[in-house]
């Protein structure tokens, strides 16, 4: 739309093809509600389209309508092919395969439990257990887990060039990144272990008498040993969970894999995204891109464009009798509102760009690629959206 | 709705439930209830709309009447030892602090019902005439609110389950406790609201007090104008235009049709949302704010909004 115009684009020297091209995994991670979903999304179409080969995008939650478009609908952890057909109603023949999969969050546990649980019997007293059941389906972080779990499996089976991953909207952007250093930890704690110990033995020595007391006052005795119990369980299972949590953290680290972090230019989500690309590269991971989205465009910040608004704004009683005559006798009053309002929405928003701008400009960790997308006037829903965005993602030169 | 004493207040991330939480708390604060804003998610984010440096689980007072606090599970759990069993060594509290955090990770419910026990012990002790709360996201906030109750289910005996049942009984009075969902008109936050305002009917007992659209956009023109507006933007209208203010007016008209184009998407997920919510539900409308800042200025400009918009 602004190039219609002829104004220039701010930047068009930042995108995503490099990245889709050479590497294995990237992760599209940043704070909520800021497209995330849809910038994986369409980085994965675009990189289906115009790079060929199988192509996966890992989605957590995409909006219902996305998803109906991909075919996501109700199918949870399968993965699904997104038909040719579905690229050509979009006007476009894509040169390899796009195939899309959700994340559910349960399913996923407990087929890692299946997968882990040294024999039926202790895996089938997991899965029925309470605490699991309530461990799989609420605790928090096990998204973040699950979601990292799921894509080393998948990247294991190596059935594709190329896994886009959109990660949970977590409460803490770290969250994603330490859960699997956590889940190792959790499982292989000596204070796990202590804390089993008197169901096991039946034996509380001096030193941890008065910690059971007071757990036993504030949980209850069944309680504790339901928790107990589920230790015990999961304890079986240990040596697998954390190797396999170092390997999934092992390939995060590799150089295959690649982390785009995705923003909008508002003060609070930008933070967050900068802590979290700071923390990215603490962690001596890869920062690929800064996808910055929902950007408005550069017209609101032309210097004519000020002036002339300015004075639809202050000269419309003049102005509006006018161009009453220029349009046929048009309804003087109506012109003169008309154009008040739309030289003060130019101001406004133009506000807001200043803010954008400035925001933009102010950027401490600037990785290889800054990429800027802008304002789409509406929701993309289906494919041909996807290309739309994915086009903004692409080099054009 | 600010007759309520606890208001939690949710919203899918990035629609401004932070900035709303402060200023419904700014609001009541200055009409003299002495309120406190607590913070959840410990991301500082409050103590920078207030500019009041960083908070802790120690309530601050910031400004006349209005406190803050962020929540510090390990801290509620000190204070509820302290205050329910009299464990005046600290020193013990360091490992079973570190055990603590083993079992409310695994035993969901734990972390959070410290979290709400500490905001329906504020309420119960009548320490503040009003406590906000800047609670979970969507994705967690119904495990927050159920936590009472899950843990009530799987705890026979001890001292919780005693805790649970007046905590339970604070939250599902609604005379008492309300629950706001914060929105934008877009698509996702819409659909997570109506998702959302079912999971809380169905599987928590704390009342749906209000959703609170937030960043809604102006609406440009009236009656006939936009068919004036369209006129404008023809060639020879856009030349004589062009010649009276001496200066190419496309880029104006153009923000124009953005700004229309915007506003029409959004008003469709706003009527979504009016169809998908209950009609009971009282819908508040918070402006878009074409601000330089943020920060106080941001907060008190919706605070009045706020107030405006609540009839006071």
């Amino acid at each position: 739309m602004a190039d219609r115009r002829g104004y220039r684009r701010r930047d068009r020297e930042g995108s995503l093809d490099g990245l889709l091209a050479t590497k294995e995994i990237v992760v599209a991670c940043g704070p909520g509600g800021v497209g995330k979903t849809t910038t994986a999304a369409a980085a994965a179409t675009m990189a289906a389209t115009r790079l060929g080969g199988k192509v996966l995008v890992l989605t957590v939650d995409p909006a219902r309508r996305l998803a109906n478009a991909l075919g996501l609908e109700g199918i949870g952890n399968q993965e699904r092919r997104v038909p040719t057909a579905a690229f050509v109603d979009a006007g476009v023949r894509p040169s390899g395969e796009l195939w899309a999969a959700m994340l559910d969050t349960k399913q996923s546990w407990d087929a890692l439990i299946q997968q882990h649980a040294p024999d039926a019997r202790t895996r089938d007293e997991i899965l029925s257990n309470p605490l699991y059941r309530n461990v799989s389906g609420r605790f928090v972080q096990s998204h973040d887990y699950i979601a990292m779990e799921r894509l080393f499996e998948i990247h294991e089976h190596g059935n594709y060039d190329l896994i886009v991953v959109d990660t949970p909207p977590t409460r803490n952007a770290l969250d994603f990144l330490d859960a699997p250093d956590r889940m190792a930890d959790f499982f292989s704690s000596r204070l796990l272990r202590w804390l089993i110990v008197p169901y096991r033995s039946r034996f509380v020595n001096f030193a941890s008498k008065p910690f059971y007391q007071i757990a036993d006052r504030i949980l209850g005795t069944q309680f504790l040993e339901d928790i107990a119990q589920f230790f015990i369980l999961f304890q079986s299972m240990y040596r697998g969970f954390v190797e396999r949590a170092r390997a999934v953290q092992r390939l995060m680290a590799d150089r295959r894999s690649s982390f785009v972090v995705v923003s909008t230019l508002e003060a609070v989500p930008l933070r967050e995204a900068e802590f979290f690309a700071q923390a990215l590269i603490d962690r001596k991971l890869h920062l690929g891109a800064i996808v910055l989205n929902k950007v408005l465009p550069d017209y609101l910040l032309d210097p004519n464009g000020f002036a002339v608004a300015e004075q639809f704004r202050d000269r419309a009683d003049e102005l509006a009798p006018v161009m009453a005559r220029a349009l046929d006798d048009a309804d003087v009053d109506q012109i003169r509102r008309v154009l008040v309002e739309v030289g003060q929405s130019y101001l406004d928003y133009r506000v807001v760009a200043q803010r954008e701008a400035e925001q933009r400009s102010e950027l401490a960790t600037v990785p290889d690629e800054l990429v800027t997308v802008p304002y789409f006037e509406t929701d993309i829903y289906d494919l041909s959206g996807l290309l739309r965005l994915g086009d903004r993602l692409w080099n054009h030169s | 709705l600010l007759d309520r004493r606890l208001l939690f207040v949710t919203g899918k991330g990035g629609v401004g439930k932070t900035t709303v939480a402060s200023a419904i708390a700014l609001y009541a604060a200055e009409h003299g209830r002495r309120t406190l804003l607590c913070e959840v998610d410990a991301k500082g984010d409050v103590g920078a709309y207030f500019e009041s440096g960083p908070t802790a689980f120690a309530a601050r007072e910031v400004l006349p009447s209005l406190w803050l606090m962020s929540m510090d599970t390990e801290a509620s759990l000190r204070e509820y030892l302290r205050l329910n069993l009299r464990i005046p060594v600290v020193g013990r509290i360091g490992p079973l602090a570190k055990a603590f955090d083993f079992v409310a990770t695994a035993a969901p419910g734990v972390r959070e019902i410290l979290t709400v026990g500490k905001f329906c012990y504020e309420v119960r002790e009548r320490h503040y005439d009003l406590v906000v709360v800047d609670a979970a996201a969507t994705g967690h906030i119904v495990g927050q609110l159920s936590a009472p109750k899950a843990i009530n289910d799987l705890v026979n005996l001890g001292l919780i389950r005693s805790q649970t049942d007046w905590i339970l009984h604070i939250l599902s009075d609604p005379v008492t406790t309300g629950l706001l969902i914060v929105t934008t008109p877009e698509e996702m936050p819409v659909n997570e609201t109506i998702d959302l305002a079912s999971r809380v009917r169905d599987e928590t007992s704390v009342d749906l007090a209000s959703v609170v659209v937030n960043r809604v956009l102006p609406e440009l023109f009236g009656r006939g104008e936009e068919e004036v507006f369209a006129r404008l933007g023809e060639p020879a209208a856009s030349a004589e235009l062009e010649k009276l203010v001496q200066g190419d007016p496309s880029a104006v008209l153009e923000a124009a049709r953005l700004a229309v184009t915007l506003r029409r998407t959004r008003a469709a997920h706003l009527e979504r949302l009016r169809r998908g919510i209950d009609p009971d539900v009282p819908l508040l409308y918070l402006p878009f704010l074409f601000t330089r800042l943020h920060g106080r200025r941001t907060i008190r400009q919706l605070s009045q909004a706020l107030g405006e918009e609540l009839g006071y």
